[in-house]
């Protein structure tokens, strides 16, 4: 996928103001976004149906308008934008008077190749400034991939963080007796099948350069622990010793993976070369010891244990000493996972009978509960550290969704039927 | 020529932004450039992101070997074998002792509450007891691996503790 930035526009003076004829039809959202609660700081933009996209496959607007909704940081406004594109000169009073304080103006064309050319043109409505804009030479099968490339470049420009909407993620749906693991864009959609069996698959983890996914997959009638490159399809086993092998989770070096063992009976923690080998015991305890991940920095390892007598989450370092209890709160505290920034742990807590995320600020150990809903699991942080994404069941299907950390802004993914489970953010992919 | 579009394209989007140059001025059709910040290739029609299919084909799962009653229930988040399973273990293990080049799995369940690698975690402490119980009375421990499905195959599905009661199991399955 080719892209390149686009000069900015010519000094607003010099050029006529574009007339605008029309109110640009509310775009229908692809997913359902839940908002709720006050007081939130959101951008409000407008963005326009890009200009020739209905010849593609896809509502490049609708899927930028969907991603930049779902981050909880921008609110879209309807306003007069017909016929326009990254060429046009907008009328900015006309969209301030509308509310609108950030614009996005587009285009999809068709190259002589075949491919599609998408370009789009971002402003700053409220100073009426050209913010620059990209162009993309791709593939139909890329266009979703371009649609979210414009979103990060949207999300970085007015929020100053890195967008995380062209990353990836994996999930697991089951559909009668048939377990996929899938591979999609971060919204759910464009789902592609990695894995499909007949037995169970569980605990799915990107590997850091996000090429592989280790994973459990009970195909044996047993739990193992493969490592799957996405692109090739080749699998190694990495884990396959007696009793259960579970729970894969990659060093930040993507060299090493912690998983749990029991082949030495009980449930236990060991390191294993990514590449396959003998395992190194990380520690030894007559309780459940599971559910492994490293921090960020790779200096530590935060697990499950049962040692206290309930599940609760422990901290060590990465070679297994100074251990140390990090929940106090509730009789069962499980899959922790940690935001790639180092402030947050995302894990799962009993409360009552419902099982909820939990947001724990790591500095200070203040705990937020993110969630309304019952029977979530499998928390895991957008790479840029300003989402979390989990399972959970809505109206009696399992299901994905996406919170942001304040838990104020709440979306659906689609993309798939059935039950949808097992989700793991991938890393940002090196351009 | 590749590369000098290549460098041109990277030179735009480096230093592009700054510029007032018209859109329109800025070469379009620009088929000889090719993955100038892309994942993968393109202008082939070979996605970016393109994911292998693997299909597991129904495998040579083998099935048990009946043996009479083999399943043992355990309460809600106990391990514990209950006294009036304690038959069914005897039986058991009597029956496998005489088949001693048959391997023996003990598959540990749980109910669907909880986490999937916990639950996991659950049915282990599951199947060892029983694995363990086994032994005690004789069975080879080289013969046997307890192994666990956690809450992925439930043998009543449903909410409720009606199903759940039947979820918490070992069984014992000789191959």
């Amino acid at each position: 996928m080719a892209f390149r930035s686009l000069p900015r526009l010519s000094d607003l003076a010099t050029v006529f103001w574009a007339w605008l004829l029309f109110f640009a039809m509310p775009v229908q959202a692809q997913f359902r976004v839940d908002v709720s609660g006050i007081g939130l700081t959101q951008v409000p933009i407008s963005i326009a149906t890009f200009r020739g996209q209905s010849a593609s496959n896809q509502k490049i607007s609708e899927i930028v308008q969907a991603d930049l909704e779902r981050s909880g940081q921008f609110r879209a406004v309807s306003a007069p934008l017909a016929a326009m594109d990254e060429l046009s000169i907008p009328n900015l009073s006309g969209l301030r008077q509308a509310g609108s304080d950030s614009l996005v103006l587009g285009s999809v064309s068709t190259l002589g190749d075949g491919r599609f050319d998408v370009r789009f043109r971002l402003w700053d409505v409220v100073k009426g400034q050209d913010l620059g804009g990209q162009s993309y030479a791709v593939s139909a099968t890329d266009l979703r991939l371009a649609a979210h490339r414009i979103s990060d470049y949207v999300y970085e420009k007015l929020t100053g963080d890195k967008g995380i909407f062209s990353t990836r993620i994996s999930y697991v749906t089951k559909v009668a007796a048939r377990y996929r693991l899938w591979v999609s864009d971060s919204d759910g959609e464009n789902a592609q099948a990695a894995l499909s069996s007949s037995e169970p698959i569980i605990s799915p983890a990107w590997s850091p350069d996000g090429s592989q996914l280790a994973y459990v997959s009970f195909e044996s009638r047993k739990p193992v622990v493969y490592v799957h490159n996405v692109s090739t399809g080749r699998r190694q086993l990495i884990a396959n010793f007696k009793g259960s092998n579970s729970a894969p989770a990659w060093s930040p070096d993507g060299k090493t993976l912690a998983v749990t063992l029991s082949r030495e009976g009980g449930t236990q923690l060991f390191l294993v070369n990514a590449l396959g080998g003998e395992p190194r015991r990380l520690i030894q305890s007559g309780s459940i010891d599971t559910e492994p991940v490293f921090s960020p920095d790779g200096q530590r390892i935060y697990f499950v244990s049962d040692r206290g007598g309930a599940p609760q989450i422990y901290r060590m370092s990465s070679t297994g000493s100074a251990i140390e209890r990090i929940t106090f709160t509730g009789t069962y505290n499980i899959s922790p996972a940690l935001s790639q920034d180092g402030r947050w742990m995302a894990y799962i807590s009993r409360v009552g009978g419902a099982f909820k995320v939990h947001l724990m600020e790591l500095g200070t150990g203040t705990v937020r509960e993110l969630t309304t809903s019952t029977a979530d699991e499998s928390p895991s942080f957008a790479p840029n550290s300003k989402l979390v994404m989990y399972a959970t069941q809505d109206q009696g299907r399992e299901a994905l969704m996406t919170s942001t950390l304040d838990g104020k802004v709440k979306a659906r993914l689609s993309g798939q039927s059935g039950d949808i489970r097992e989700p793991d953010w991938g890393p940002f992919l090196k351009p | 020529m590749t590369k000098f579009f290549l460098g041109l394209c990277l030179t735009v989007f480096l230093f592009g932004c700054g510029t007032s140059v018209p859109l329109s001025d800025v070469p379009v059709t620009d088929g000889s450039v090719k993955g100038v910040a892309g994942a993968g290739q393109d202008g082939t029609g070979t996605a970016v992101n393109s994911v292998a299919q693997v299909d597991l084909s129904k495998g040579s799962l083998q099935a048990s070997m009946a043996s009479g009653p083999n399943v043992v229930y355990f309460d809600y988040d106990s391990y514990v074998i209950k006294p009036e399973y304690q038959s069914i273990i005897s039986a058991q293990a009597r029956f496998i002792k005489g088949q001693p080049s048959r391997k023996v799995a003990i598959e540990g369940h749980t109910d669907e509450t909880g986490g999937r690698e916990y639950n996991l975690s659950l049915g282990q402490k599951r199947a060892e007891a029983v694995a363990s119980a086994l032994s005690i009375l004789g069975v080879p421990q080289n013969q046997m691996e307890a192994v666990s499905f956690g809450k992925e195959k439930p043998a009543v599905v449903g909410a409720g503790e009606a199903a759940y009661s039947k979820n918490r199991r070992a069984e014992i399955r000789i191959q």
